[in-house]
């Protein structure tokens, strides 16, 4: 067993950290502030190549593996939420399933220009009535001649009004099981912006990652082609539940970033400020804090960097990916509610770093599948 | 188009500089960089790669550790990495460095060469003319702007308060400056690709027409008398006063100093 990084992976992180800083720091705070997306990072993390990491490269991707992945979206979170999940939910959740149940025609028309950075992805799984009961789905496709008719509305739908491409889930039908207990039948979809029917609803104003964009995705007799459904009729809930099995990867790297980010301001912090003539770093009270919060931090990184390389050598990574994301969103929370408390009265004020990464932290334990979802995988796991 | 590269991988100011007892960097000891006046340098040449096509080969002496800058360039475009190393070419100078990487080029087709100005840790802007001038081609140094006319360059070449437009006919010799452009960022995959890739590895044996006492420490006609790192500044002296009473404090201060 090793846990040295490959020089490869080094140099990557390498590179994603000067990105990182050069790029997305000096915006973070505005990006919050304002809430609006970040359109100029986006356009420049396609030029690097952020956009299809681990797509191959005859898909117009970087070809790498989901650790190198994980290490990008971690280095972009530890100083901006918001780009972190904007690159999380392109790749995981729009390139991931296309490439995985897409045709060979859809993977040229879809795929590559996702992975080449020159459309944006986003998914669609979350209605009101359905959010951890994926299975209560609402929206409705039929098929009329060549066309899949869609009707309905999704909600909290990450890069909702700046993406291109949207995998849409819908239910295509309704099944008697065994037990003579209907079910329903889901199926996924491609669909593009500005596709006829196609419209989006209220933008939500959220507690944190304020820069992503949020939206309702409204579909009203939506018609799109025949062969827009992406793998078999009948067959989206597996498409949509292997999806955020790799989905989780990101946001565990989302949340383990954070967590990295506001520790490192600490740090930097206690190390400055000074109460009753010396450094707080000197208290004992604020060296087991952070000596608690740096053993998390660690502890989620080698969970995070496990599930990710779980990712590629392992069919079914479900436990793993579920551990990651649990454990890292828990520490996320965690470890940015101390950074604040280590930071006292500024650590309330949104002028400090910490501040934002607190609010960013704590939708890391609710989307793709909130903690106790990942407790319910976990435990599914051990007494099956 | 054959583009030939030098690049320095320098230490990196922010992690602190350390030295040998003779007074030479320890450069075993520090993190590195590839120089930016370098950097730029290939960014340029990655341009005329982009514009025009072109073979991009990317060739620095240094430690075997110094391989690390070469898979960076090639991260970032570059096609090929020669790495010159060897015991005996340890300590060069400016002169011992520049017999060097020109013995080393010697062995490649190459229409232009591009150097960097200078690097951070010598300073001295001394090593990419000093090629040239070994091999017998023309140099254009401090370059802002490069663009190639058939089979000639036309360099902006920066100078004071204006610039000089210069044409020259190719083999030539460029260095450049950090303000040339914005270089690229490496790509994942290129990483990933860089360190799969082959580096060619070269010695004293390869380098050809030079001789053994043009050659790292004993081929360097500089000495160091001494060398050491900056010394730090004393912590400033914070005052808060009214605005009138700061203008007297300062002149005072100003006054006692013999400034004014």
């Amino acid at each position: 067993m090793d846990f040295m990084l490959t020089k490869q992976h080094e140099m990557a992180r390498t590179l994603f950290k000067e990105f990182a800083e050069k790029e997305v720091k000096p915006l973070a705070q505005e990006v919050d502030e304002t809430e609006v997306f970040p359109r100029g990072t986006v356009e420049k993390m396609a030029k690097a190549g952020f956009l299809g990491i681990p797509v191959p490269k005859e898909y117009g991707g970087q070809g790498c593996d989901p650790l190198t992945y994980a290490m990008c979206v971690e280095e972009l979170s530890k100083v901006c939420g918001t780009t972190g999940v904007i690159v999380s939910a392109h790749t995981s959740l729009c390139c991931d399933p296309i490439m995985t149940y897409g045709t060979e025609e859809q993977k040229q028309k879809y795929l590559v220009p996702l992975a080449k950075g020159e459309k944006l992805g986003a998914f669609g799984l979350t209605e009101p009535g359905a959010g951890t009961d994926a299975q209560g789905q609402q929206t409705k496709a039929v098929l009329e001649g060549d066309e899949w008719v869609l009707n309905g509305s999704k909600i909290f739908i990450t890069n909702g009004k700046e993406a291109d491409v949207y995998v849409i889930f819908a239910v295509t039908g309704v099944v008697t099981d065994k037990k003579g207990r209907s079910k329903k039948m889901i199926s996924a979809f491609i669909v593009e912006k500005g596709t006829p029917g196609f419209t989006f609803g209220t933008k939500e104003k959220k507690m944190g990652i304020r820069g992503s964009s949020t939206y309702e995705l409204i579909f009203t007799d939506c018609r799109i082609p025949k062969e827009n459904l992406l793998g078999q009729e009948g067959k989206g809930f597996g498409i949509a539940m292997h999806t955020l099995d790799g989905g989780r990867i990101g946001i565990a790297s989302q949340a383990l970033g954070l967590a990295e980010g506001a520790l490192e301001r600490t740090i930097e912090y206690v190390k400055e400020r000074k109460q009753f003539g010396r450094a707080i770093g000197a208290f004992q009270n604020t060296q087991f804090q952070l000596a608690d919060m740096a053993t998390k931090v660690q502890a989620a990184q080698l969970l995070v960097y496990k599930a990710a390389v779980a990712k590629a050598t392992q069919k079914v990574y479900s436990v793993e990916a579920a551990m990651a994301k649990l454990y890292a969103a828990e520490v996320a929370m965690e470890v940015t509610t101390k950074a604040v408390q280590l930071h006292g009265g500024y650590g309330y004020i949104r002028e400090y770093d910490v501040e934002r990464m607190m609010r960013d932290a704590k939708i890391t334990e609710i989307y793709e599948g909130t903690s106790e979802v990942q407790r319910m995988v976990i435990s599914g796991s051990l007494l099956k | 188009m054959k583009i030939v590269v030098c690049v320095k991988q320098v230490p990196d100011t922010k992690g602190g500089v350390k030295f040998n007892p003779d007074g030479t960097l320890d450069r075993g000891a520090m993190l590195t960089i590839m120089n930016p006046d370098d950097k730029a340098g290939l960014e340029a040449a990655l341009r005329l790669k982009d514009q025009y096509g072109a073979e991009v080969t990317v060739v620095t002496m240094g430690l075997p550790k110094a391989e690390e800058v070469l898979r960076e360039a090639m991260a970032m475009g570059a096609d090929k990495g020669i790495l010159v190393t060897d015991r005996v070419l340890g300590g060069a100078d400016t002169w011992a460095t520049s017999q060097t990487l020109a013995g080393a080029i010697r062995n490649l087709e190459y229409d232009l060469i591009i150097t960097g100005r200078q690097a951070i840790d010598g300073d001295t802007a001394q090593v990419g003319p000093q090629i040239s001038e070994h091999l017998g081609i023309p140099v254009i140094s401090y370059a802002q702007k490069i663009q190639i006319e058939g089979d000639s360059v036309i360099v902006e070449r920066q100078y004071d308060d204006r610039y000089h437009v210069l044409k020259a006919k190719m083999p030539c010799l460029i260095t450049a400056l950090a303000e040339l452009n914005e270089p690229r960022y490496m790509t994942p995959g290129g990483i990933f690709d860089a360190y799969n890739a082959e580096i060619t590895v070269w010695g004293r044996a390869n380098l050809v027409d030079v001789e053994d006492s043009n050659l790292g420490l004993k081929g360097s006609p500089t000495q160091i008398a001494k060398a050491s790192d900056k010394v730090r500044k004393g912590a400033g002296e914070k005052v808060v006063l009214d605005p009138t009473e700061s203008v007297e404090y300062i002149i005072d201060k100003l006054k006692a100093k013999h400034v004014i």
